[in-house]
Order: structure tokens, then C-alpha cells, then sequence
């Protein structure tokens, strides 16, 4: 299906979010989108599924003027997206969601139902459990099961708003054969928006590129990542180096601790780390390492073993009683996990602040003072009066971090930079190591190999459940690492 | 582009007036006049002093059981039980008033009232701590709740306060003079419950728009997940919520007992509690028209038994204009809802 949009318009109060776009999507191709964060790429993609109008523009589907009032009704046109925060997930099992979703008939036929999506899961080559929980789902895995459920609902344009990665190389490897395929033998076009550029690179051919709601750019693929993020930003950004970490005493020390969840259980860890360390996890999602962090903060409780803070034993203290300890945690879910859709962004810092500072009456005036000092430290891009479903998926993932109080032993972090651009990335590592510079210890997981490789001091391996081993960060390399996750020696 | 404004302008007007249509369909059908009907329902709801002063009398428990209700919903909290915690607090207020003799009134008064709401959030911390710990929704243990505290008036006015002369199954014996609540003009009406409402209304929107507390039950309402994870503990703030909710409620149910009527009786509530879920929800849960809300009510049903009287209509073509008037108001929404449910629906809806 050719798609083209011509000269989108799409305001937000003042702001701009697409400024008059025009572009077009052959069949048959992969698209890379590409901008920093806010740059309007959400917005012209939900513009193009159905979900929310264009203030003026038009949408050509094969040359026909197309105006899609629903998602469902983009659908039925052939163009289905994967949203970048899955909303709301039903109580249902993955079949019984794909049933539901299918037909509206009274008498459900389960049997061939399953068989239908048995044949579109092998025929993509997804691995997803079909009696499974969907709340029991990663995000990744929901993801796919949104893409099956577009795919079988005859997509001929798939959108994925940055998918997550947090699959092993030969999984990434299975599913972006599966998309050129999709590409090549079904004539599918697909747009792909991320912030990874590698993976732009390998799986698209062509890409567009957006800066404050207009579109700056457009090249062939592959073509030097310089040249991509000079387009993004208009110059090339520095990198940060990671400031060596001084050797100090043991912060956060783990002995003989087990979790045990339905879908996982995780045995004997022992961990020792240190003030001001940055400790990286890596594992495939799932293998354990979200237990670890989860059984750490409070949030799941440890089945054996012992959790010393500072000499301190925080083993049995709920989340909120480790919270008063000074340990944070950061969630990968955003406005699931850890913002509050139609609250406002002082609201947030408020119900964040610790229990001593918050007061009976509350000081609004003094709240949105430093709620402007926090979002622009962190580069949130809104105001304090802003909600958090009106920020950009980037700026959602700052307002976490502007979130963060002072004075912290221990930060733990689920993906901390996803979602973010390269720089906006690299700013976030830089507050964080500002953080580390007053002892704070950093403990984090991060599907991306490299990124665990150049921000960690040391780094713990998971494979499976199990801890195999700790490596240090500046001795080894991706490949070795993505050996090790795979459970390979 | 003019017509999306003034479509928004005129959008919570619109069950309004879909409501009276029906109604006007429904008196037509019934061979009623239209004209003379509404007149009647004015009448009775206004029409004399005493009617005015009723329909204030009727008001004042209503609208604190939807005050008490604001700080429930704002936590996402279903509090059907707060039909049970009025009740509760009807006997409470009873069991000063019938326990406590020869005292004064500026003694009695504070204390019925007092009992009154720690009766009702007795009643509302049962719910909670039931859904807190035991995991029952409290929806489910709020009707309980509800049937037990109506069995147990019916229990107390046929067993152990049943008046001298032998129980009669409608009531315990009138209270003693002092106990009850000071009336204007001999009607049901207390001045003093309305200085009381007053004061919880203040007092409920400034703990909601201006107080911490108030934001976490916000936070609560809107994403317990992300509340925790920023730090409310749900469980304490649900049962502080629901405690002052019931509380509110059982401050009605002893203005029922010491004014409206003068004894305890079997059917004490008249449905206050359920009518202020009602009142909230076609307020769109703002605390602004929370008050004017539940006037209305108060009005159309007090003017429905004179429509009765004149009409011939029985007396629950009040609650069914009430009634329909809610669920238009759920059907159509409000505007600007109704667009963003349009935007969030997704294909597999
Ligand atoms: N519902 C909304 N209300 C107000 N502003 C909005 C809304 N949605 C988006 N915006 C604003 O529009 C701009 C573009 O947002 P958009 O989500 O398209 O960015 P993006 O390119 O997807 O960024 P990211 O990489 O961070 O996801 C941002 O400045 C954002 O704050
Ligand atoms: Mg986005």
C-alpha cells in the first residue's frame, strides 16, 4: 500500500508537535523515523493510525483520500500500529484476547481460534504462551502480541513506536528476518520508530528524520550514524565519559538471597557493592534480574538470604519502609509505573517528595518553584501545570528522574534510558554520575549490551534465573557479554 | 467550527432535558396533564413554608452522605456501604439519646452527634480493612454491611429499646425533648445541621484541592500502581478515607434520627445513602455542584408526594426522574470525556 501524508498540522496549546509534514511510505519497504525526543514522531504516527486527528492535512492511502475516526477504523484500512506505551491490558489470556478481538460472533469457537493464531505465531515466528496471563506478559512480549493482532487483522502497514528490545541477539535476529519478510514477500510497509540506530541501520532501508515537528531530513540506509544524529540534533553531540569510580567501602551487600515468582525462581545471589559503584545487570528479560532489583527495593519479598543497606538489614522492610531508607527505584513502565495520568507535574514532585517534607497544607506556590527547577535540571520539556500524559515519551522517562530526591544511598533502575535519544541518554548518565560523585550507588538493567558495557563500573551476568557471573565493565566486550546472557560459557 | 464550543457549552444540559422529555412521554402516556403535574411538583417542593423547610430537612443528611462520598470516589473507592454507615449512625445517635437521661441539651447534642460519626466510621473501616486485608471488594462488603445495619435496627427497635407499651415493629419511643436537635418553626428542619453541613463541605474540598492528603487519595483514584511506587501507602489512605466518609454518613443518619424524625425507626435512611452515589455522580464528581445536586433531589422528591396528592401519579415519579436523569447523565457523559473515550478506544473494543 503506498501511503503519503501531505503538510500534517498538529498543535498542542503552543506547542508545535507536527509543523507541517509531508512524506510518503512505498510497499514493500522498512522506514526508520527518526528525531529527538519531542520531535513530534508519536504524534504524526498516531496521526496516521486513526488515534487522534491532524489539525489540518491529509492522508493518501494508493492516491485515495483517506480520514480514519478510530484506530479500528485505520484497521479496517489496512494500517495498524503498536502503540509506545501499551494501555490498559484486559484480564483475559493471550488467546482469549485474540478471540475476542477476532469476531463478535455469540458462540465462540476456541478451537479454531487457537489453530488461527497458532499458524500466525509460527508463520511470524513469535514465541508467545497462548494460555498465558496478559498482565503476566513483559512488555516486549505485549508488544508482539499487539503486532500479531494487527497482523491478523490484515495490516498492510505496520507503525512500531519503539518497540523494546529486550530480546537475545538470535531472538532480535529471528523477528527482524520476520519483518523483511513481511516486507519483501508480503509487500507490507513498515516504520520502524526508535532511538537505537543500529537497529535502524540494519533493518530499514530508508529513513526520515524529524526535528521540532518538521521534517529535516531523509536518506538511504545504512548510511554513518554521524550523519543520522547530526540530522537529529543539527551537530553532534559529546559523550560523556564515565568518571572512574572512587574504591570505597560496600554500600548494598546481597547474601544467599532467593525470589520466587510464578514464572521464575532466582537462587543464591551474592552481590557486595559499593558506594558511588554504577553495577549493571544484563540478561535477556526475564532471566531474573528485575527479581533481583523488585526483591532489593521492597517489592517482592526474599524467599532466603539477607539484604544489608549500610550495614543495615533491609531484608523484610516493605517497599515504602525501603523507601525511607534511601533507596529509589525506577520503574520501565512510566505511566503504568510510576506517573499518574491527569495528575500535573508539581503534583508528582509533591507525592514524591520524602514523608518529612511534605506538609498537611499544601505550598503551591513553593511546589511549582521547584517543580520548575526540577524539570529543568532534568530537561523535561513542559511546564509545571502540565500533565504527565502530555509529555513526550522522552520527556516522560526525565520526569522519573526529576522525581528523584535528594540524598539517596541506592538508585535502581528498570531500562533507565529507554526511550530516550542519544543525547537526552547521555545527559541522564551524566546526572546520574553527578549522583554517584556524593556516594550514591547505582544498580541498573538495560536490554542494550553497549549501553551496560560503557556506564558500569561491574557487571552482573543472568542467564535463566541464575547468576553466572561478575564481569568488570571495562574488560569485556558486547559479543562476550551476549554470549554469557545466552548461557553460553 | 463555531458549532464544537457551543455543543460544548450546552452538552451537561442535554440529559437534563432528554430526562424531561421521558417524563413528559410518561405523564402523557398516563393521561396525566403535563403542566398541572410539574406545577404540583413545584408546589411540593416550594410551595409553602413548610414545604421549603422539608425540603431543606431533607437535604442536609443527603448532601453529607455525597460529601463524605467525594473523599471515597476521589480514591477510587466504591463505598456502596455508605447507606449502612447513615443507619449506623442513626444508632448510634439513638443509644445516647435513649441512654443518657436528665443531662442537657448542650451536653446530649454533642455527644449523640459524636457517637453518631464514630458509629458510621466504624462501619466504613469494616469495609475497608475487609478490602485492605481480607481482599473483599467493597462493593460486595458494603451491601453486607448495609443488610447487617438493618437487621440490627429492626433487631434493637423489637427487642431491647422497644418502647414501654410493647414493640410495634415501626419504631423506639420519642426521644426526650433535650436530645433532640432544635427546629425551626416546629418543622424538620435544623438550622444547627446546616451550619454542620456547611462546615464539611468547606472543610472536604479544602483536604481534596488543597491538602496532601487530599492529592494521594487523587493519585490513589486515578493509578494505585503508580500511587504505591510513588509512595502512598493505598492501605492506610483507603481506610482514612472511607473512616471520614462514614463518619460524614453517620453525621446524616443522627440528623435523621434528631430531626427529621424524633425516634429511631425502621426505615430511618429513606435511601440517603444510595441517592448520594446518585448526587456525586451526576455532579461529575465536582465538589462545586455537589451541594446544588443534591438540592435538586431533595426538591423532586419531597414535590413528588404532593404530585401524588394532586395527581393521582404515585409519589415514585420523583425517583424515576432522578433515576433517569443518572443515567442519561452516565450515557452521555461529559463532552470532553466522551471525545477522549472515543480517542482511547482501541480496534480490539
Ligand atoms: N496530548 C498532548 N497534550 C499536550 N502536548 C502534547 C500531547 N502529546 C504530545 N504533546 C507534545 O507534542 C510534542 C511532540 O510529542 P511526541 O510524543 O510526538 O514526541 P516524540 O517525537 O514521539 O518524542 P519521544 O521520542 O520522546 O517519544 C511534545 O512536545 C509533547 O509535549
Ligand atoms: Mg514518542
Amino acid at each position: 500500500m503506498h501511503i503519503e501524508l501531505r503538510d500534517i498540522r498538529k498543535t498542542f496549546g503552543d506547542v508545535r508537535a507536527n509543523d507541517g509534514i509531508s512524506l510518503a511510505f512505498e510497499p514493500g519497504r522498512i522506514y526508520g523515523l527518526l528525531g529527538e525526543n519531542g520531535a513530534g514522531k508519536s504524534t504524526l504516527m498516531k496521526i496516521l493510525a486513526g488515534y487522534q486527528p491532524a489539525d489540518s492535512g491529509r492522508i493518501l492511502l494508493n492516491g485515495q483520500p483517506a480520514h480514519f475516526a478510530t484506530p479500528a477504523d485505520a484497521l479496517r484500512r489496512g494500517v495498524g500500529m503498536v502503540y509506545q506505551d501499551p494501555l490498559d491490558f484486559p484480564p483475559f489470556t493471550v488467546l482469549e484476547n485474540y478471540l475476542l478481538g477476532r469476531d463478535r460472533a455469540v458462540n465462540l469457537d476456541f478451537r479454531q481460534a487457537a489453530a488461527e493464531l497458532r499458524a500466525i505465531l509460527d508463520r511470524y515466528g513469535f514465541a508467545v504462551d497462548m494460555d498465558a496471563a496478559i498482565g503476566s506478559l513483559s512488555l516486549g512480549e505485549r508488544q508482539q502480541l499487539e503486532l500479531v493482532r494487527l497482523l491478523a487483522g490484515g495490516a498492510q502497514a505496520l507503525i512500531l513506536d519503539e518497540p523494546t528490545t529486550g530480546i537475545s541477539a538470535s531472538q532480535k535476529d529471528a523477528l527482524f528476518a520476520t519483518m523483511r519478510r513481511m516486507a519483501a514477500e508480503e509487500g507490507k510497509s513498515i516504520i520502524l520508530v526508535s532511538h537505537k540506530l543500529e537497529e535502524i541501520q540494519e533493518l530499514c532501508g530508508h529513513a526520515f528524520v524529524l526535528r521540532k515537528g518538521q521534517l529535516v531530513g531523509e536518506t538511504a540506509l545504512p548510511c554513518p550514524n554521524r550523519a543520522l544524529v547530526e540530522m537529529m540534533f543539527g551537530q553532534v553531540p559529546e559523550r560523556t565519559p564515565r568518571p572512574p569510580a572512587a574504591v570505597e567501602q560496600p554500600l548494598l551487600e546481597i547474601s544467599g538471597l532467593g525470589v520466587r515468582t510464578q514464572r521464575l525462581t532466582v537462587g543464591d545471589i551474592n552481590l557486595s557493592i559499593r558506594r558511588g559503584e554504577v553495577f549493571g545487570l544484563a540478561g535477556l528479560e526475564g532471566s531474573g534480574q528485575a527479581l533481583l532489583m523488585k526483591a532489593v527495593a521492597g517489592l517482592l519479598p526474599a524467599a532466603s538470604g539477607r539484604i544489608a543497606l549500610d550495614g543495615l538489614d533491609i531484608t523484610h522492610l516493605d517497599y515504602h519502609q525501603t523507601r525511607a531508607a534511601g533507596v529509589a527505584y525506577v520503574a520501565a513502565g512510566r505511566l503504568e509505573e510510576g506517573l499518574i495520568a491527569g495528575l500535573s507535574l508539581t503534583e508528582h514532585i509533591l507525592l514524591a517528595a520524602p514523608r518529612r517534607d511534605q506538609t498537611f497544607f499544601i505550598r503551591w506556590g513553593a511546589a511549582r518553584e521547584t517543580t520548575s527547577g526540577r524539570i529543568a535540571l532534568c530537561e523535561v520539556v513542559g511546564v509545571p501545570d502540565s500533565t504527565a500524559e502530555q509529555l513526550s515519551g522522552g520527556n516522560q522517562q526525565r520526569m522519573l528522574y526529576a522525581m528523584l530526591n535528594e540524598g539517596l544511598r541506592l538508585i535502581l533502575l528498570d531500562q533507565p534510558t529507554r526511550g530516550l535519544d542519544v543525547r537526552s541518554a547521555d545527559y541522564i548518565w551524566e546526572l546520574l554520575y553527578a549522583r554517584r560523585r556524593e556516594g550514591t550507588a547505582i544498580l541498573f538493567y538495560s536490554p542494550d549490551l553497549d549501553e551496560i558495557i560503557e556506564r558500569s563500573d561491574r557487571i552482573a551476568v543472568f542467564s535463566g534465573g541464575v547468576m553466572s557471573r561478575i564481569v568488570e565493565a571495562a574488560r569485556t566486550t558486547a559479543d562476550e557479554l551476549g554470549h554469557l546472557i545466552g548461557g553460553q560459557q | 467550527m463555531k458549532v464544537v464550543p457551543l455543543l460544548k457549552r450546552i452538552w451537561p444540559l442535554m440529559p437534563v432535558l432528554a430526562s424531561l422529555a421521558f417524563i413528559l412521554a410518561l405523564l402523557l402516556i398516563f393521561g396525566a396533564d403535563p403542566a398541572t403535574a410539574f406545577q404540583a411538583l413545584w408546589q411540593g417542593a416550594f410551595g409553602s413554608r413548610d414545604r421549603l423547610l422539608g425540603t431543606l430537612a431533607f437535604w442536609i443528611p443527603l448532601a453529607l452522605c455525597a460529601i463524605g462520598l467525594m473523599l471515597t470516589f476521589t480514591a477510587g473507592l466504591w463505598n456502596i456501604g455508605v447507606e449502612g454507615q447513615l443507619i449506623l449512625g442513626s444508632i448510634g445517635a439513638s443509644w445516647v439519646a435513649l441512654n443518657l437521661k436528665g443531662q442537657p441539651a448542650w451536653v446530649l447534642i454533642p455527644l449523640e452527634l459524636l457517637a453518631a460519626m464514630a458509629a458510621g466510621a466504624l462501619w466504613a473501616a469494616l469495609s475497608a480493612l475487609l478490602k485492605t486485608r481480607g481482599k473483599v471488594h467493597e462493593i460486595f462488603s458494603g451491601l453486607a454491611l448495609t443488610n447487617l445495619a438493618i437487621i440490627l435496627t429492626n433487631y434493637l427497635i423489637s427487642g431491647p429499646w422497644q418502647p414501654p407499651e410493647g414493640g410495634s415493629f415501626r419504631g423506639t419511643q420519642p426521644f426526650q425533648e433535650a436530645a433532640l436537635l432544635p427546629r425551626l418553626f416546629d418543622s424538620r428542619f435544623s438550622p444547627l445541621s446546616l451550619v454542620l453541613m456547611s462546615i464539611a463541605l468547606v472543610i472536604v474540598a479544602v483536604l481534596l484541592g488543597n491538602t496532601t492528603w487530599g492529592l494521594k487519595l487523587k493519585a490513589l483514584g486515578r493509578n494505585s500502581r503508580s500511587a504505591f511506587l510513588l509512595g502512598v501507602s493505598s492501605e492506610r489512605e483507603a481506610v482514612i478515607a472511607m473512616m471520614a466518609c462514614g463518619a460524614l454518613a453517620g453525621l446524616g443518619g443522627a440528623v435523621r434520627v434528631l430531626s427529621w424524625f424524633d425516634s429511631l425507626r425502621q426505615s430511618i435512611s429513606g435511601g440517603i445513602g444510595f441517592l448520594a452515589l446518585l448526587v456525586v455522580m451526576l455532579s461529575a464528581y465536582r465538589m462545586f455542584w455537589v451541594p446544588f445536586v443534591a438540592f435538586f433531589f431533595s426538591a423532586v422528591l419531597q414535590g413528588s408526594i404532593t404530585l401524588q396528592l394532586r395527581t393521582q401519579l404515585h409519589s415514585s415519579l420523583g425517583g424515576i426522574l432522578t433515576g433517569v436523569l443518572v443515567l442519561l447523565t452516565l450515557l452521555f457523559g461529559d463532552y470532553n470525556h466522551l471525545r477522549r473515550l472515543r480517542k482511547e478506544s482501541r480496534p480490539d473494543e
